[in-house]
């Protein structure tokens, strides 16, 4: 077995996707290496939410495959194989009829472990998010603040231990203060944990904090895969946009 | 009568009238669900089931329920007569709203929750079970108020099927002009209909995410609406159960006119006293009882000769009475294995009935003496007359009547409606007590028009054989009755509003019978 293929647990191998005579992914080739957080950035429509969905087959490879740990998504049995990922998406998509403890717990629950030790499970996750356990976890979703619910959904990506994360825009509903201190958060709990993550961002700023890597994405065609130093001195147009709208923030301040 | 004492004096039928409503209600809405909520879900995993099986299930709730208790009658397993047909039909009332419901609810469904329960590694049945159906459940209860409020009115129309509950009082007040009847059924009716809207309105606020809820006050209260099902589904199958065991008995039908239900009143009494159990399917609708009765579930139901012969057999009318009744008796054996009693001694014909003072003053003794008139006056007929072979359709015919409007109603309806000049002329029966007290006139049918309609007793000839004290009562009440004597009974029920059981008694016992 090669160096890369030990390292790599996800690769997308001349992967295109379409969807009724639309081509979403054209031609994608990305490996994704163990420990790292790749941030996929992009314009909304250019593919990249389509990009994870590949990962846990929520959707499958029109041409080309994905593989995960080297098995290719389609020979996954799909339960088993999105059991073994950790999801997280905008405002957290929360089950709004479960109290805390059972949304955090759930895919513990769902692989069946002994109630006890799902207890224990939430606890320690809550306070991992850095929410109370005795003040939260009998709560509702709706009596949340965003940026709570958005830490419970990485709570409950995180529960069953999966070795994989994949995040749309996690932090994309919340205000620029607390998505600051998420991301700081996030980007320690991931190394502190050793996880992998792809996340997905139309925010270059949060790319330029949280990646090892960035890919930029348009039209459904990956147009570079830079750490964030190459990605600063990169002369590709596109990422010079980016970088100029960056500057005009600046500007503002 | 008041209606406090009404309800004083019938308190315990009342009772026993809206548990029977309860009971159709509830286990039609049961069924409905068991049917319906799986049938929605069905249709959000096959898109293009939905269209057709919501526009069946549309139509279905667009049919008059009294036209569909029509078409389940003739059907078997599912039709014939009593409980069983309402249910069927209360079910596919019931159908649409629940499976409209339950498709919406579950589309509606936040599309990120969902994706969310799939992107989690549950299976397809535990997004269903654990996430769809819960967070549906709000819209899918609605749909079950909607279809139980429907249930309530609807089932009112059940007591033309023979299948009891509050329709029995609102029927009954309707054909004996007693606004007490009327009033209790329809009050009791909208009642049963508020309060399901309120509980099952309570239950739906149970399944609302939107509130902030405390935890310890939702369990409690999940824990009693368990528990009240529970009673209900109990209670409503020992009810069934209740029931279904009765022994063998005799099935006493009639048709949903006072006089039938007396005559068969009477049948029932003596029976009774003759310790056979009876069991009183009374006041069906049209041709209802002699389908029942082919068809094995009434053994006996009172009919009049001229109304076998011409609604039944589809023969041209004749006017000679022997001839009439020996062919209907003949052709029943032959046909149906049905026997026809000796006749009981009187008539009831079509009565054309006109004003006293319109008779006096325009000098009207015959039909044909009425005849000039026709073209001013309005006519009242009930939806037998209009319907039957021997009835209005050839009737103008033959005294070559036009008539500036003819109404349809209620036969009961009409003797008020002539009496109040909202008519000039209806079609009534010439043994109701009426016709006296509200001071009308009987035209004479001069050109023997109508075929004679001898009252007799047509049973089951398998039941004749299992049940020896029906042929003892049959003999005993051959021309047992005069017409007068008839008019006298339906007068003390229509005119004097008192309960038939009773009157049937008193006449039994003074009759020896």
């Amino acid at each position: 077995m090669s160096d890369v293929a030990h390292r790599a647990i996800v690769e997308f191998d001349n992967v295109s996707f379409s969807l009724s005579g639309t081509n979403i992914i054209t031609d994608l080739n990305l490996i994704v290496e163990r420990g790292e957080t790749l941030v996929l950035l992009g314009e909304s429509g250019c593919g990249k939410t389509t990009t994870l969905k590949l990962v846990n087959r929520l959707f499958e490879p029109s041409a080309g495959e994905v593989r995960v740990e080297g098995k290719t998504t389609t020979s996954w049995d799909p339960i088993e194989l999105r059991r073994r990922i950790g999801y997280v998406i905008q405002e957290g998509g929360l089950f709004p009829h479960f109290t805390i403890a059972r949304n955090v717990g759930l895919v513990p629950a769902l692989a069946g472990w002994e109630q006890q030790r799902i207890d224990e499970r939430v606890r320690e996750l809550l306070s991992l998010v850095g929410l109370d356990p005795d003040r939260f976890a009998e709560r509702y979703p709706r009596e949340l603040s965003g940026g709570q619910r958005q830490r419970i959904g990485v709570a409950r990506a995180l529960a069953a231990d999966p070795p994989l994360l994949l995040l749309d825009e996690p932090f994309g509903a919340l205000d620029p203060l607390t998505r600051a201190s998420l991301q700081r958060e996030f980007a320690d709990v991931a190394t502190r944990l050793g996880k992998t993550a792809i996340l997905v961002t139309h925010d270059v700023r949060e790319a330029l904090i949280l990646a090892r890597r960035i890919g930029l994405m348009h039209k459904g065609r990956l147009l570079l895969l830079e750490t964030p130093e190459q990605f600063l001195a990169s002369d590709h147009p596109q990422v010079r946009a980016y970088l100029e709208t960056l500057e005009l923030k600046g500007d503002d301040r | 009568m008041s209606f406090w004492h009404f309800l004083q004096l019938n308190w315990s039928e009342l009772l026993s009238l809206v548990q029977q409503h309860v009971v159709l209600v509830f286990i039609a809405i049961l069924v409905a669900v068991v049917i319906g909520v799986p049938t929605g879900v069905l249709l959000t995993r096959y898109r293009s089931l939905r269209g057709p099986v919501l526009g069946i299930a549309n139509v279905m709730q667009t049919i008059p329920s009294l036209a569909l208790f029509g078409f389940l009658i003739p059907l078997p397993f599912i039709g014939g007569i009593g409980t069983r047909t309402a249910l069927v039909a209360l079910v596919l009332y019931s159908l649409l709203p629940i499976i409209r419901n339950t498709v919406t609810g579950i589309l509606g469904v936040d599309p990120n929750v969902r994706e969310a329960a799939v992107a989690m590694g549950m299976t397809s049945s535990q997004v269903l079970r654990q996430v769809e159906l819960p967070l549906a459940m709000g819209v899918i209860v609605t749909g079950i108020r909607v279809a139980t409020v429907i249930a309530v009115g609807v089932t009112t129309i059940a007591a033309a099927v023979g299948a009891g509950g509050l329709g029995v009082y609102i029927f009954r007040g309707l054909r004996q002009y007693d606004n007490n009847l009327l009033l209790a059924g329809a009050l009791s009716a909208a009642l049963l209909a508020l309060a399901a809207d309120f509980f099952l309105g309570l239950l739906q606020r149970q399944f609302s995410f939107e509130a902030k809820r405390s935890v310890a006050g939702s369990t409690t209260r999940k824990l009693l609406l368990a528990a009240g099902v529970l009673i209900l589904v109990i209670g409503g199958f020992a009810l069934w159960r209740g029931r279904a065991t009765s022994e063998a008995r005799v099935s006493v039908g009639s048709k949903d006119f006072t006089e039938s239900a007396l005559l068969a009143e009477i049948v029932a009494q003596m029976l009774e006293a003759r310790r056979v159990s009876v069991e009183r399917r009374f006041e069906l609708g049209g041709n209802l009882p002699h389908e029942a009765m082919v068809a094995g579930t009434l053994d006996l139901y009172p009919e009049y000769t001229g109304t076998s012969y011409t609604a039944i057999l589809h023969h041209t009318p004749i006017s000679d009475p022997r001839a009439v009744y020996e062919q209907v008796k003949q052709e029943y054996a032959a046909k149906f294995n049905v026997a026809v009693s000796e006749p009981l001694g009187f008539e009831n014909t079509f009565a054309m009935l006109v004003r006293g003072d319109d008779a006096r003053r325009l000098n009207l003794k015959t039909i044909s003496d009425a005849a000039p008139q026709a073209p001013q006056w309005r006519a009242g007929f009930g939806q037998d007359f209009m319907s039957r072979a021997d009835g209005y359709p050839g009737f103008s015919k033959a005294y070559g009547l036009k008539f500036a409007e003819v109404r349809e109603m209620d036969l009961s309806l009409t003797y008020i409606a002539l009496s109040s000049k909202q008519v000039d002329l209806v079609a009534g029966n010439s043994t109701e007590g009426r016709i006296a007290t509200l001071d009308l006139f009987q035209l004479a049918d001069d050109r023997h028009y109508f075929p004679p309609y001898e009252a007799v007793y047509l049973v089951r000839q398998d039941s004749l054989m299992r049940v020896p004290a029906l042929q003892e009562v049959m003999t005993k009440l051959a021309n047992g009755i005069s017409t007068d004597e008839m008019r006298r009974l339906n007068y003390e029920i229509d005119g004097n509003k008192r309960d038939p059981k009773e009157v049937v008694k008193e006449w039994i016992a003074k009759r020896g019978l």
